[in-house]
């Protein structure tokens, strides 16, 4: 019992090493959360582009806009769906940012235009899920294509995705623990360097999982508030 | 436009859907404060023809006015003139993610800038008249077919439109709340709301329409008042669809 008490005095108090814990804490929360915006913003644009691709607007200017916007938000798709997140987070790192040294925010433009690719694909199968009459009774009303898509398409949309969309971020969270190989000293980085120096894998590790399950329980928990929340409209 | 009496006017129209010809040219005009039923069986166009009306459908030919200006135009901003045309849907297209006041609401508040008070006190008059004041603060889900239709009768007339489409409005509604449907549209075609309803209610047709269209491959077949129709029917194809539905 008294080694016990001495490992986890060792490996999270001694010398501070709780801070590494809590400056990683921050660098992932940080990174997360920058990326999670830029996955929302960026994914909901794609989305929409998407989804709307296969409407005829009246001039053919605009049709001609949606195509070209389409076909580069497939290329985008194609590009990042097929490469690993890790080899992106390299190129961006060691090749877009040589000159910089910035590690956080290429980390959060890597994860948030990764992140973008997936929360496109999720709102736009949301979109989809929508029954066609709901676009024709916004538009009997009176309402333009993009109001329809905002006062009625999306928030029905949202609604339906929400459990994939918090998968995503549930994802997006823990993947960034790899920016670790590009030397950003994110929440692993610093369970990994206690590890290295007091050759114990042990409680440095598994108080890392324990951080990022809590982290994960505390969101999915609140997640789930919202749904609730949303689903007032189905009783 | 010479005729101010005149409120949609259809001249040739056509649509097509791939090769297949759904409306083969139809010339028909309505005026102000008629209630026009078109009748037909399925596939004949007459719900494409109504669609094709405020542009829900982008028709392959021909030209639409309202109110004496040109749908198929280009220039045309479609949006404002679909705010004086409301719709009826046979599956009710309410907004399932809104209260029925918001449904109704929606739209007024948004588009013609009324206050919400204004929007809201408009529609409790609506729903009162309907019967369903003490459903404002329900959701979609919460109501039956019938009091939903009646909920997309009201959101459409929340828009003071000046004419009224309903296409099929009753056939997605179990028997027994067709009535109450049905009894919401004579009193707005009482009211001197100008409509275009397409319908298999026969009933209604003979009752409440002052001018019957039958509508079959595309064309009119025959129009008439509803005498004409359903009780001297000259083409033999009226005839014959006649004898199988009444």
């Amino acid at each position: 019992m008294n080694g016990l008490k001495e490992k986890i005095i060792q490996n999270l108090i001694a010398e501070n090493r709780w801070k590494l814990f809590l400056n990683g804490l921050g660098i992932t929360l940080e990174v997360t959360f920058f990326a999670v915006l830029i996955g929302i913003v960026l994914g909901f644009i794609i989305a929409i582009i998407r989804s709307s691709s296969k409407y005829t607007f009246k001039s053919a200017t605009a049709n001609l806009i949606m195509r070209v916007l389409d076909f580069i938000c497939r290329v985008y798709l194609t590009v990042i769906r097929g490469t690993p997140v890790l080899v992106q987070l390299m190129i961006m790192y060691f090749v877009i940012f040589a000159s910089s040294s910035n590690k956080v925010l290429a980390a959060v433009l890597s994860f948030g235009l990764n992140s973008a690719a997936y929360v496109a694909e999720i709102i736009r199968s949301g979109i989809m899920s929508i029954d066609g009459g709901q676009l024709e009774a916004g538009r009997s009303l009176g309402f333009n294509y993009a109001s329809t898509m905002v006062y009625v398409i999306i928030p029905q949309a949202f609604k339906n995705v929400l459990p994939a969309l918090a998968n995503e971020f549930i994802v997006l969270l823990k993947e960034t623990s790899v920016s670790a190989m590009i030397g950003l000293s994110d929440l692993t980085y610093g369970a990994n360097l206690i590890r290295s120096r007091t050759y114990e894998a042990f409680f440095p590790l598994i108080f890392l999982a324990l951080i990022y399950l809590v982290m994960v329980m505390l969101f999915s928990w609140l997640v789930s508030k919202l749904e609730r929340r949303l689903r007032n409209s189905d009783r | 436009m010479t005729d101010n009496n005149i409120l949609i006017e259809t001249k040739g129209l056509k649509k097509s859907f791939g090769q297949t010809e759904v409306l083969k040219g139809i010339d028909l005009k309505i005026k102000r404060g008629e209630v026009i039923v078109i009748i037909g069986p399925s596939g004949s166009g007459k719900s494409t023809f109504l669609r094709c009306l405020n542009l829900l459908e982008t028709p392959t030919g021909g030209d639409i006015y309202f109110d004496g200006n040109n749908l198929m135009d280009k220039h045309t901003n479609i949006n404002l003139h679909r705010r004086k045309m409301g719709m009826v849907f046979q599956h009710f297209n309410l907004f399932p993610h809104m209260s029925i006041l918001k449904n109704m609401t929606l739209a007024p508040v948004k588009l013609l800038g009324f206050s919400k008070a204004q929007a809201e006190e408009k529609a409790m008059t609506l729903l009162k008249r309907v019967g369903l004041e003490d459903r404002a603060k329900s959701y979609p889900s919460q109501l039956s077919g019938g009091q939903k239709q009646r909920i997309a009768i009201v959101r459409a007339l929340c828009m003071e439109p000046e004419v009224m489409l309903f296409d099929e409005p009753t056939s997605a509604l179990d028997p027994e709340m067709v009535g109450e449907v049905l009894d919401v549209m004579k009193s707005l075609a009482t009211s001197g709301m100008t409509m275009a309803v397409v319908t298999h209610e026969m009933g209604f047709a003979r009752e409440v329409g002052d001018r019957v269209l039958f509508m079959d491959e595309g064309v009119i077949m025959e129009q008439g008042t509803p005498d004409e129709i359903f009780n001297h029917p000259q083409n033999p194809r009226t005839q014959s669809f006649l004898s199988k539905v009444l």
